[in-house]
Parts: structure tokens; C-alpha cells; sequence
């Protein structure tokens, strides 16, 4: 075997591999496209980020968050407090907000690992609908209803070339690739079996000398922080403001149809949840427009088809897209002729 | 008249009831016999409709109750006492009693000819049914299934778990339940000498199939035959 | 002193209302091991039903007794065709399932009567009782309140423990498979119970519609008031349902009296979390034997 193919079984050197490609692919594409479409990569950049952490979360260790959303508000607003109130520089303060939601991610971990699925899904609910409410308690601090907002990031000066959106865009993609670095080899890696045994079978786990607590506790405060990320993103560079109507509960069930829809607990699920959540908005306008629908039919739409489509595959096709995909593969491999060498076990 | 037809049963790719025959006339008893993982509970349950057969018929007086639902089965007069007694442990004794009969309405037999046969249960009728002992679960989950007014039963393991005066006390009730009933009744057994004390024929089952089909007094007197498959 | 005991019996108004949905809650939960995440959607749309049902007709009676039955068979297709295939399968697909049709309705109420909350008419007067000098805080709609809410309980108590369908239903609950080997259709026991908890959620959306206002999204903090009260006297125990949502009620009163309506959604976070970590039965947690 050539050197290179044995230095790619190697899960680090094969993830950095790929996110290196795929950093300059998407650098070279941001360059070339329009402002709009930018905005579309960063908007499919912070969703990739948040529904990533969320998937494995939810697909490799078996538990389930609806209060991601309010977990990408911690990094959101931390990122933007310490640019406009501490006059932090933008990849530090992005860094901080995903740190900040993986200390909150901590108690939250911990009491994921106590708690059964439905209790689990109560307690990030009561999470997601509670937290905004901190933004009136403390208006000082957070800006109130209105929020805060602050100045685009701009280009450091060897990229002063660069456009606003493209910097924005480039700075949103390299974010989603520390994520899927991260994530990727996680789940590719010990402790991403670890997490699997200790979902499929807990007790069987534990006796094998894995420290259940533990592994789940780790599972949730990453996912937690790819989620402060992600929301770091949303507020500095797409929305360049932060306000509790950011953040609202839909967020939240946004997030879980794309972690389903995309495929639960595939990373590559994740990004066709990511395009899906960016691009499905403009669909149902579309739709809604063809039909002449009126504003409230236009504005619903989106959340409409997000329930028939979560409800109808949960019923149906479980496994989502990715799972779609990957029968779709082990179908047309079925079809080869015999005498290829086996590939290994995905 | 219970039959089984040539009955085949899987889980997947295991095959647990591998083409039984057998066939329980009324009033008489058929004892199933055989080590763990034989099948027995697997036959039962395929019977009562809890596990759908892969192949044969299961006929009750005649009527093929094969693909019935189980709660169909159940309708035709047939009754399974399952493994482990199934009481439901937070419903008293009384309400036990009364959920068997729900279905026969007023055909059901009246709670009074139960406590006749079981006095210890009308004592404890109102208490929840968590606080009887093991022989008073079997005498309620035996109860139960008679006020429906059952044509045949399947019994899975009623010795289990219960001392030998005990075990004696409940052979010799599915005898007289056979006699003055008329029922027909499928014991299965890892207790195999009481159960072929009190039943007509014996049935031995391994890895699903039947191996031995002989009347139960000559299955205990030979040696060999039990010996080999039935451990003493 | 007036605050208190204006705090207090507005608590006992509102943890009636919570009551009704923890029951509603535990009534799913015993029968088939699911939480209806989408229970507040459910009452939300029986509870826009009824408000066009008033309007139409103007009798309050009429509204609530449409929204009742609205409930009972909004209840009982859910169950049927949606929820009976998840409910051998995994936790997390009727998890996602419920939040599917919480997010399907919520988006359809949108379509129809559109985003902005509307008023809702209370059934009695809106004045407080006069004690004395006072006027509390407390009025004769807020009796109604009270009493229908513990009526309905006691109704619902009264089916489980005395009738042969409560038996069936309780069986079917404790034992699906025992309960199929005695003639039980436990498939239709699982459908009336998720029609009466239906029943017992539109009740609240009707009661507590005047004061929260009737919106897409008026109901989500009922939802998770009931789902903590439930949590709270424990998932499994239908007295416990109502004697949660007591003390909920009673719980959420003070802080928004004491520290504002802001952190109420917080401190129901908090209970929450405090009871799951100690107590996760819930207070009046029953042993869980629970056989084939």
C-alpha cells in the first residue's frame, strides 16, 4: 500500500485532508458568487454547525435536545457582547461563544445523562422557551427586546480585497469545518464507539469498564458548543445583531427536522439538513406565491411542510436522506459485477 | 378439540416451533415436555396469536384460528395462562378476576364459583394483586382464565417457581378442570413427572420438534425414554 | 397580605388549568409510554374551534361543548393514525413524531386565523369578589375554573376506577400483552385514552384562553406547565397530575408576583430540573412492576 493511502486510514490525517480541501473549494467559491448566495453559504454554514453538534448528539448517543436553539442564543450573544462591549476581535469572540455554551452545556450534559428520552426533550423544551426570557430580566446586559447589534466583521488587512460577504461567508465555512474536523473524528474515533455502545446498551457499557456518565456529559457539551458556534455565526456575521427574536422555539424544531430530514446521526446528513433549512424557505415562497397564498400562508408554510415532512418520515423512512443515500449505494454495489475487491466496513 | 397442523414458527432467521403436530382432545390433558429453549413457550404463544406462525394451522373445534388477531383467538374460547403467571400486579385480586370474563359479558362464569374453587383469593378479593405469593398468583392467573368459560388452555409452566406441595395441589386442579369441565387443556412443563401424572398424553419437544408423541403412562415407565429426554 | 392571597388564589385558577393538561399528559403517558408534545398544539386548535363556534352562535355552552367533542375525536385519530405505528418503536421517533404534528398544527392555525393573538371570551364574570373592603384578585370565572377542572378529574376517576372500560383501560396500561390474551382490543383502549386526555386538554385550552389570549403560540408555556406539573406529581399517577399542577400553579404565582411574569418560564425550567434530579418519579411515584 502506498504511503499516502496508509497515512489515510488514519482518521486525523484523513479529516484534516478533507477539510483542507474542502477549505479551499468553498474559499474559491465564496469568491466567485453573489452577495445573496454568500449570505445563503454562511446562513448553510451556522445551520451545518448547530445540526452537526446535534446529530451526533442525537444519533450517536441517543438523546435528544430541543433546546439547541437556546444554546446557539449563549454563543450568540456572548460573541457579540465581547465585540461591541469588550472590543474583542472576531475569531476570539466566536471561540468564547462556543466555549460559553459548552460550560453551560455542562449541568445540561449531566442531566442528560440521568434522564430518559421523553423527560430529556421536557427539560430542553422548558430550556428553549425559558432562556429568552433572561434578555427582559436583564435588559442592561442584553439589549432587551431590541438586542444588540454591532458592525460587519471586516477583512484583516492581507485579505483587505475581500468583500464584506465574502469575508463573511469564508470566516462562516471555516467554522463549519473546525466543526465537522472536530466531529468527524469523534464519532470516528474511540470515543465515538464508546458513545454508540453506551447507547445501544448501557448497562452492557458500564461493565465494560466505560464511564457512561461521563461519555454522555462529553457527547452533549461538544454538540453544545458546535451549537455556540453556529450561533456565534448567525449573529456576527449574518445577522450582524443579536436579539431574543432570533431565537425563538421554531429554531429550536427547525433544527430537529434537519437533524431527521438530513439523516440522525450522519455529519453528511447534516448538510443536506443545512441546505434544506436554507433553501426551503425560498421553496415554499415560491409555492405559496404560484398559489397567490396570502402572507399568513406564506409565512406558515415553511414550519407546515417542515411537520408533514417530519411526521411522514418518522412513519415511513426513518433514516432520512443520508439513510436514503447510503440504501441507494448498498443497492447499486449489490449490482456490480462480482470479483471487486470488498470495501471495508462502513 | 385443539390441533396443531405441521406449526412453524421464526424469529428471523431461527426456526423455534419446527412443523408440530399435536392434537388435545376435550376433557383430556396433553402435557409438552423438554429442556429450556426447546420451544414450548414459543408453540404456546404461537397458538394464543401473540407470534405469528410462519406455516401450518392451529384449529379449535374445528375453525382454523391460525391468522386470528389474539384478541379473536381469544373470543373463540381459548384461554393462555403465560409464563411468569401474568397477574397484573396493580389491579386487586377482584379486578383480575373480573377483567378475564369483560370480553363473555354475561356468559361469564359468576366471581362466586372462583372463590369456591380458590378460597384463599376471595379472602385477599380486594388487595392489590402485588401482595399475593407465588401459589396464590397461579390460583388467580388459573382463575382468571376460567371465567371466561374457556374450551381449551394453555398452562406454560404453572409449576415454576413453587413449592412441591404446591405443585402437587395445582396438577391435580388441571386434572379435575379437565374432567368436570371438559377442557382441553396444553400443559408445558420442565417439571416433567408431575405433569405426567395428571395428563393423558405427553408431547417432548427439541429444538422445536417433537421427538417423542406417547401416552403419559407409558412415557414414565420407560426408563429410556426418560432418561433421555425427560431427566429422571 | 392581600398580595399573598391574591397570588395564592390566582395560583389555585391557574394550577387548575395546569391540572387539566398534566392530566391529559398522564393519561397518554400511562396507556402508551409516550409524552404528547403536541397536546398544547391539540387544545389550541379545539380552543380556536370553539372561539369560532362563539362567534357564530354566541353561546359560550355551545363553544365549549364543540371544543370537548372537537377533542375527543382530534384525540382519538391522532392516536389511530399516527401514533399507533411508533408506539412499539423507539422513544425518539414518537418524540419527533408529536413535535412534527405540534409544528404541522401551529403552522396550519397560522394559515387559517393568522399569527396575531386574539381575544377569547371567559365564561362568567370577570370582577373580583368583593371581601370586605377588598376586591380580590380572584373571580367568579376563576370558581368556574376550579370546579369544572376538579369535576372533569373526578369524572375521569370515576371511569378508570368503576366502569369496565376503565378496567380494560387500565389493563391495556399495566399490561398490553396479558390484557390481549384476556379478549382486551388493546389497540382501542390506547384510542380512548389518548381521546379522553384530548377531551381533558381542550378543557384547559377553553379555560385559560381569556387570560393567556388565543394565538398559534398562546399555548406552548401551558404545554410545558403541564408536562412539569405531570413530571412533578409523576408521569404515572393521575392524582399526582392534578396535585402538581397545584402546586405549580401555586409555585409560578409567587415568582411572577414576587419577581415577574420574566422569570416564570425559568422557574418552571427550575422545578423541573430540581425534581427530575431528585425525585424523578415525581412525588407521588408509583413502583414500577410491571409484568408481560
Amino acid at each position: 500500500m502506498t504511503l499516502a493511502a496508509r497515512l489515510l486510514r488514519v482518521t486525523l490525517v484523513r479529516s484534516l485532508a478533507l477539510v483542507i480541501a474542502a477549505g479551499v473549494i468553498l474559499y474559491l467559491v465564496t469568491g466567485s458568487l453573489s452577495d445573496y448566495r454568500n449570505t445563503q453559504i454562511a446562513s448553510g454554514a451556522y445551520y451545518f454547525a448547530a445540526l452537526a453538534g446535534l446529530t451526533v448528539l442525537a444519533g450517536q448517543s441517543g438523546r435528544i435536545s430541543i433546546g439547541h436553539g437556546a444554546l446557539m442564543a449563549v454563543g450568540a450573544y456572548t460573541a457579540v457582547l465581547l465585540i461591541t462591549k469588550e472590543g474583542w476581535s472576531l475569531a476570539p469572540a466566536l471561540a468564547a461563544g462556543a466555549a460559553a455554551t459548552a460550560v453551560v452545556g455542562v449541568p445540561m450534559g449531566v442531566a442528560a445523562t440521568r434522564l430518559q428520552g421523553p423527560y430529556l426533550a421536557g427539560a430542553t423544551l422548558a430550556f428553549a422557551v425559558g432562556l429568552p426570557a433572561l434578555a427582559d430580566k436583564f435588559p442592561g446586559l442584553f439589549g432587551g427586546e431590541n438586542g444588540l447589534t454591532m458592525n460587519p466583521p471586516t477583512p484583516p488587512s492581507w485579505e483587505s480585497s475581500l468583500s464584506l460577504y465574502h469575508w463573511g461567508a469564508w470566516v462562516a465555512c471555516l467554522c463549519a469545518l473546525v466543526v465537522l474536523f472536530v466531529l468527524y473524528n469523534l464519532v470516528h474515533s474511540g470515543a465515538g464507539r464508546s458513545l454508540r455502545a453506551v447507547r445501544d446498551d448501557e448497562i452492557a457499557a458500564s461493565l465494560c469498564g466505560l464511564r457512561v456518565g461521563q461519555t454522555q456529559t462529553r457527547a452533549f457539551v461538544i454538540s453544545a458548543a458546535a451549537a455556540g458556534l453556529g450561533g456565534g455565526v448567525l449573529a456576527t456575521v449574518v445577522l450582524n445583531s443579536v436579539a431574543p427574536g432570533a431565537f425563538p422555539f421554531s429554531l429550536s424544531l427547525d433544527l430537529l427536522a434537519g437533524v431527521v430530514i438530513g439523516g440522525l446521526g450522519s455529519l453528511v446528513g447534516a448538510i443536506w439538513g443545512a441546505a434544506l433549512l436554507v433553501l426551503l424557505p425560498n421553496w415554499t415562497n415560491d409555492l405559496a406565491n404560484a398559489f397567490s397564498g396570502s402572507t399568513n400562508v406564506k409565512s406558515n408554510l415553511p414550519l407546515a411542510v417542515y411537520g408533514v415532512v417530519l411526521i411522514v418520515l418518522i412513519l415511513i423512512w426513518p433514516t432520512g436522506i443520508q439513510g436514503g443515500v447510503r440504501a441507494l449505494w448498498r443497492w447499486l454495489r449489490g449490482r456490480l459485477p462480482q470479483g471487486r475487491t470488498p470495501s471495508r466496513a462502513a | 378439540m385443539l390441533e396443531v397442523k405441521q406449526l412453524c414458527t421464526d424469529y428471523g432467521p431461527v426456526r423455534a416451533v419446527d412443523e408440530v403436530s399435536l392434537a388435545v382432545p376435550e376433557g383430556s390433558v396433553l402435557a409438552v415436555l423438554g429442556a429450556n429453549g426447546a420451544g414450548k413457550t414459543s408453540l404456546l404463544r404461537t397458538i394464543s396469536g401473540l407470534v405469528p406462525a410462519s406455516a401450518g394451522q392451529i384449529l379449535l373445534d374445528g375453525q382454523d384460528i391460525t391468522r386470528l388477531s389474539v384478541e379473536a383467538i381469544v373470543r373463540h374460547g381459548l384461554a393462555h395462562v403465560p409464563e411468569g403467571r401474568g397477574v397484573i400486579p396493580e389491579l386487586t385480586v377482584e379486578e383480575n378476576l373480573r377483567l378475564g370474563g369483560l370480553w363473555r359479558g354475561r356468559d361469564a362464569a359468576p366471581l362466586d364459583e372462583i372463590y369456591e374453587l380458590f378460597p384463599r383469593l376471595r379472602e385477599r378479593s380486594r388487595q392489590p394483586a402485588s401482595r399475593l405469593s407465588g401459589g396464590e398468583r397461579q390460583m388467580l392467573s388459573i382463575g382468571r382464565a376460567l371465567v371466561a368459560r374457556p374450551r381449551a388452555l394453555l398452562l406454560d409452566e404453572p409449576s415454576l417457581g413453587l413449592a412441591p406441595l404446591l405443585v402437587a395441589q395445582i396438577m391435580g386442579l388441571v386434572r379435575r378442570l379437565a374432567d368436570t369441565l371438559g377442557l382441553a387443556v396444553l400443559l408445558v412443563e420442565q417439571n416433567a413427572r408431575s405433569a405426567l401424572s395428571v395428563a393423558n398424553r405427553g408431547v417432548v419437544l427439541n429444538l422445536g420438534r417433537v421427538v417423542v408423541e406417547e401416552e403419559a403412562a407409558r412415557l414414565t415407565a420407560d426408563e429410556g425414554l426418560r432418561h433421555a429426554y425427560l431427566g429422571f | 397580605m392581600t398580595k399573598f392571597i391574591d397570588l395564592t388564589l390566582s395560583g389555585i385558577s391557574n394550577g387548575a388549568v395546569y391540572a387539566a393538561v398534566a392530566l391529559a399528559l398522564v393519561l397518554i403517558w400511562r396507556a402508551t409510554r409516550i409524552v404528547n408534545f403536541a397536546q398544547g398544539a391539540m387544545l389550541m386548535i379545539t380552543t380556536f374551534i370553539a372561539s369560532a363556534v362563539i362567534n357564530r352562535t354566541g353561546s359560550y355552552v355551545a363553544g365549549l361543548l364543540v371544543a370537548l367533542a372537537c377533542g375527543l375525536i382530534i384525540g382519538a385519530l391522532v392516536e389511530r393514525l399516527l401514533v399507533r405505528p411508533v408506539e412499539n418503536a423507539s422513544p425518539l421517533n414518537a418524540v419527533i413524531l408529536t413535535l412534527g404534528l405540534y409544528t404541522v398544527l401551529v403552522a396550519i392555525a397560522g394559515m387559517i386565523w393568522g399569527n396575531t393573538p386574539r381575544s377569547f371570551p371567559a365564561a362568567f364574570s370577570l370582577r373580583g369578589y368583593r371581601v370586605g373592603h377588598t376586591t380580590l384578585l380572584f373571580t367568579p370565572n376563576d370558581t368556574f375554573i376550579v370546579l369544572t377542572v376538579i369535576a372533569t378529574a373526578a369524572v375521569l376517576a370515576l371511569i378508570f376506577r368503576a366502569t369496565s372500560l376503565g378496567l380494560r383501560m387500565r389493563a391495556a396500561a399495566f399490561a398490553p400483552e396479558v390484557a390481549r390474551l384476556l379478549g382486551v382490543r388493546v389497540g382501542r383502549m390506547f384510542t380512548v385514552g389518548w381521546a379522553l386526555a384530548a377531551v381533558a386538554g381542550a378543557l384547559a385550552g377553553v379555560l385559560i384562553a381569556p387570560s393567556s389570549f388565543l394565538g398559534p403560540n398562546s399555548f406552548d408555556p401551558l404545554l410545558i406547565s403541564g408536562f412539569v406539573a405531570a413530571v412533578l406529581g409523576g408521569l404515572d399517577s393521575p392524582p399526582g397530575a392534578v396535585i402538581g399542577g397545584l402546586i405549580l400553579g401555586l409555585a409560578l404565582s409567587y415568582v411572577s408576583g414576587y419577581e415577574g411574569t420574566a422569570l416564570v418560564p425559568l422557574a418552571a425550567l427550575a422545578i423541573l430540573v430540581i425534581v427530575l434530579m431528585i425525585r424523578p418519579g415525581g412525588l407521588f411515584s408509583v413502583s414500577q412492576e410491571r409484568r408481560v
